[in-house]
C-alpha cells in the first residue's frame, strides 16, 4: 500500500520536473568526474551552473542529452529515463536543444540549411514548413538577412545566435547551454546574452553553464556551484552572490568578480 | 606629396599606387624581382628557345602523316611517323573487339559521357534522373560490352587498347570510392568485429603489390576455386583492382574523417540525428571535401596502374603498342608509340586533376579552420 502510494507520488512529481538527476556518478577511466550528483529541475526553471574549470559542470549537462554516458544513478529527462536504449536517447535528444561553446555549426551548409536539417531529417517536417520555421527563429535571433550565407562568413556572435536558432527549430522543451559566450569577443557577448535573456522570458527550461554573473543575476531561478565533480552549493541568485555559504564558493566568487 | 587632409574617421578608400598593378608590375614582381630571379628568367627563356622549335618540328613540321610503311615515312620527312599510329589507331582503341560489334563500344562511350555529366556537375539539367542513370551505367555498359541477353557475346579476352584501360579504370574508380568509404567508417567503428575486419583488410591490401594480386587473380585463384569453375579473367582482374584501390581509398578518407572536429558529431547527435544520417549529411560531405586531393591522387594512380595488366597477358594500349612494334613493316618506331600512349594517359589524368581543383574551389565555403 505504502509502496503503491510512493510510486504514484514519484510519477506525479516526475511530471513537474523537466530533469531529474538522482545519485549520478561518472568516471573517465579511473578518474571519478561526477560524484553523487542530485538535481531536480522543475519545468520552466532557469538554472545557471558555475564553477572552476574541470569541476564537471559541462560533463554534467552533457549527461542530460547523453553526449556523455553516466555509470551510476538515474537521469530522467521529461519523463524518459536515459538508459542504454537508443530509442530513449533519440527521444530525449529531439526534445533537448544544446548550444556549444564553439558553436559547432555545420560549415558546409548555409545558415538556413543548418537550421532546417534536424526538422527535416529527424522530425520529417516538409521542407517548405521547415524553411518558414527556420526563418521565424532566425528573425527571433535577429539575423534573418544572413540566412543564405555560410557560417564561415559570419562573426562569432552571429554564429552563436544561428546555433541557438538551430536548436530552437526542433522546438525543444529544455535548452542546454555549454559556456555559450566563452569563445566570443567581448563586444559580441552582449548580443548573444540578449537573445538568451529573451528566450528565458518565454518559459522554456534552461540549464546554462556560464561565468556571466550578470546573466545569472538577471535570469536564473537558481545558481549551482560545482567543484571537484560535486554540487557544493545551490541557492537563489541573490543569496548565492551576497551570502555564499561554502569557503570554496566564496573563493571562486571573489576570483571571478574582482579581476 | 599628398596635399589633401581628411578629418579623422572620414578617410576614403583610395586606389592603390599605379606601380602596384598592371602588366609591368606583374613582370617586375614575378620575373625580375631579384638578381637570382633575373638569371632564372633568362635561363628559362633560353631553355624554351632550345627545346620548343625542335619539338614542334619533330611533332608537326617534319612529321609524316601518311605512308605505307616506315620507309615511305622516312622518304618524305625525318620527324615523327604518325602514319604508323594512324594505321593502328583502331587496334589501339578497340583491341581485338570484333569489327562488326564495335558500335557497342562506341555507344558505351557515349553513354559514359552522359552518365558522367550529372556526377561531375551539380547544375546539370535533370540531375536526379541523371544520377539514377549513372548508377545503372556500369551494368548497362557491362551488358553492352560483354553481350548476352539478346546481344551476341564477345569474350573479354578480345578487349584491348584504350577501351580496356577505360573499362578497368572506370570500374576501379566507380567501385573503390564507396567501398573505401565503408572501410574507412568501419575502421573507426566501435564494433570490434567490423573494426578488426576492416583494419586487417586494409593492411593486407597495402602490404601486397598490385602485381602480386593480379598474378593471384590470373593463375592461383583457380587452385582455390572448385574444379570446373571458370570465371572470367577480366572479371577477376576487375575485382582485384577494385579491392586494391579501395584499401588505399579507405586510408585517404580516414585522413579526412579525422580532420572533422568531434563537435560536429556532437552537434548532430544532440539534434537527434542517427548514425548514418550524421555520417551522410554532416561528416562525409566535409571529410570527402578535405580528401579530394588524396582521392584524385588514388584515382590517377589506379588509372595508370591499369597498364600492369600487360603482365598477365591482357592487351592494354602498352601491350598493343609492343605487339605493333614487332611488325617488320614498322620497326624502330617505338618513340611514336610510347608518346602516343603517354599523351592518352596524360590527357585523362590531367583532366581528373583539373576537375578536382574545380571541385575544391566550388566546395569552398570560407571556413578554413
Amino acid at each position: 500500500m505504502t509502496e503503491n502510494a510512493q510510486s504514484t507520488q514519484a510519477t506525479a512529481s516526475s511530471e513537474n520536473y523537466a530533469v531529474i538527476i538522482r545519485d549520478m556518478h561518472k568516471w573517465y577511466g579511473e578518474f571519478h568526474v561526477l560524484k553523487d550528483v542530485n538535481l531536480n529541475v522543475t519545468k520552466g526553471e532557469k538554472i545557471v551552473i558555475c564553477g572552476p574549470s574541470g569541476s564537471g559542470k559541462s560533463t554534467m549537462i552533457r549527461c542530460i542529452n547523453a553526449l556523455e554516458e553516466h555509470q551510476q544513478g538515474d537521469i530522467i529527462v521529461d519523463g524518459t529515463e536515459l538508459t542504454n536504449d537508443l530509442k530513449n536517447i533519440d527521444a530525449v535528444r529531439s526534445e533537448v536543444g544544446m548550444v556549444f561553446q564553439h558553436f559547432n555549426l555545420f560549415p558546409h551548409l548555409t545558415v538556413m540549411e543548418n537550421c532546417t536539417l534536424a526538422p527535416i531529417w529527424v522530425r520529417k517536417t516538409p521542407k517548405a514548413e521547415a524553411d518558414s520555421l527556420a526563418m521565424e527563429y532566425l528573425e527571433r535571433v535577429k539575423i534573418p538577412d544572413q540566412a543564405n550565407k555560410y557560417p564561415g562568413q559570419l562573426s562569432g556572435g552571429q554564429q552563436q545566435r544561428v546555433a541557438i536558432a538551430r536548436s530552437l527549430c526542433m522546438r525543444p522543451r529544455i535548452m542546454l547551454f555549454d559556456e555559450p559566450t566563452s569563445a566570443l569577443d567581448p563586444e559580441m557577448i552582449k548580443e548573444v546574452l540578449d537573445v538568451m535573456i529573451e528566450l528565458a522570458s518565454e518559459g522554456i527550461t534552461m540549464l546554462c553553464v556560464t561565468h556571466e554573473m550578470g546573466f545569472a543575476k538577471t535570469v536564473a531561478d537558481r545558481v549551482i556551484f560545482m567543484d571537484g565533480g560535486e554540487i557544493i552549493e545551490e541557492n537563489i541568485p541573490d543569496e548565492f552572490f551576497d551570502n555564499p555559504q561554502h569557503d570554496r564558493t566564496k573563493l571562486f566568487l571573489s576570483q571571478i568578480l574582482n579581476h | 606629396m599628398t596635399e589633401k587632409n581628411y578629418i579623422p574617421g572620414e578617410h576614403p578608400d583610395l586606389p592603390p599606387p599605379s606601380n602596384m598593378i598592371g602588366p609591368v608590375a606583374w613582370i617586375r614582381d614575378n620575373l625580375l624581382s631579384s638578381p637570382a630571379n633575373i638569371i632564372m628568367t633568362i635561363l628559362s627563356v633560353w631553355f624554351l628557345y632550345i627545346v620548343i622549335p625542335p619539338t614542334l618540328n619533330w611533332f608537326f613540321l617534319d612529321a609524316a602523316f601518311t605512308g605505307e610503311d616506315r620507309n615511305a615515312c622516312r622518304a618524305v620527312a625525318d620527324g615523327a611517323c604518325w602514319a604508323f599510329i594512324g594505321e593502328r589507331f583502331k587496334l589501339f582503341t578497340y583491341g581485338f573487339y570484333p569489327e562488326e560489334h564495335r558500335w557497342r563500344v562506341n555507344l558505351s562511350f557515349i553513354l559514359l559521357i552522359v552518365a558522367l555529366i550529372p556526377v561531375l556537375f551539380d547544375k546539370a539539367p535533370f540531375r536526379s534522373l541523371g544520377l539514377k542513370f549513372s548508377i545503372a551505367f556500369p551494368f548497362i555498359a557491362g551488358w553492352l560490352l560483354v553481350g548476352g541477353l539478346g546481344l551476341e557475346p564477345v569474350p573479354t579476352s578480345q578487349f584491348g587498347g584504350f577501351m580496356l584501360t577505360l573499362v578497368i579504370g572506370i570500374t576501379g574508380i566507380a567501385f573503390s570510392l564507396p567501398i573505401g568509404i565503408l572501410l574507412a567508417l568501419g575502421r573507426q567503428s566501435n564494433l570490434p568485429i567490423i573494426k578488426v575486419f576492416c583494419v586487417s583488410f586494409i593492411e593486407f591490401i597495402r602490404g601486397v603489390p598490385l602485381i602480386t594480386l593480379l598474378f593471384v587473380a590470373s593463375t592461383m585463384l583457380s587452385y582455390f576455386l572448385p574444379p570446373g569453375t571458370n570465371f572470367d579473367l577480366l572479371l577477376r582482374v576487375l575485382i582485384m583492382v577494385v579491392l586494391f584501390s579501395s584499401g588505399y581509398m579507405a586510408e585517404v578518407i580516414r585522413g579526412g574523417l579525422q580532420a572533422i572536429p568531434k563537435g560536429q558529431i556532437e552537434a548532430a547527435d544532440s539534434m537527434g540525428l542517427k548514425y548514418w544520417q550524421s555520417m551522410r549529411l554532416i561528416v562525409l560531405p566535409q571529410a570527402l571535401k578535405i580528401s579530394i586531393p588524396g582521392i584524385v591522387n588514388t584515382f590517377i594512380g589506379l588509372y595508370k596502374d591499369t597498364t600492369l595488366v600487360i603482365i598477365i597477358g591482357l592487351l592494354d594500349p602498352l601491350g598493343i603498342g609492343r605487339a605493333s612494334l614487332s611488325d617488320t613493316k614498322w620497326t624502330g618506331l617505338s618513340t611514336e608509340v610510347y608518346i602516343f600512349v603517354a599523351i592518352f594517359f596524360f590527357v585523362s589524368c590531367f583532366g581528373m586533376s583539373r576537375y578536382s581543383l574545380y571541385l575544391e574551389n566550388k566546395l569552398e565555403t570560407g571556413h578554413k579552420r
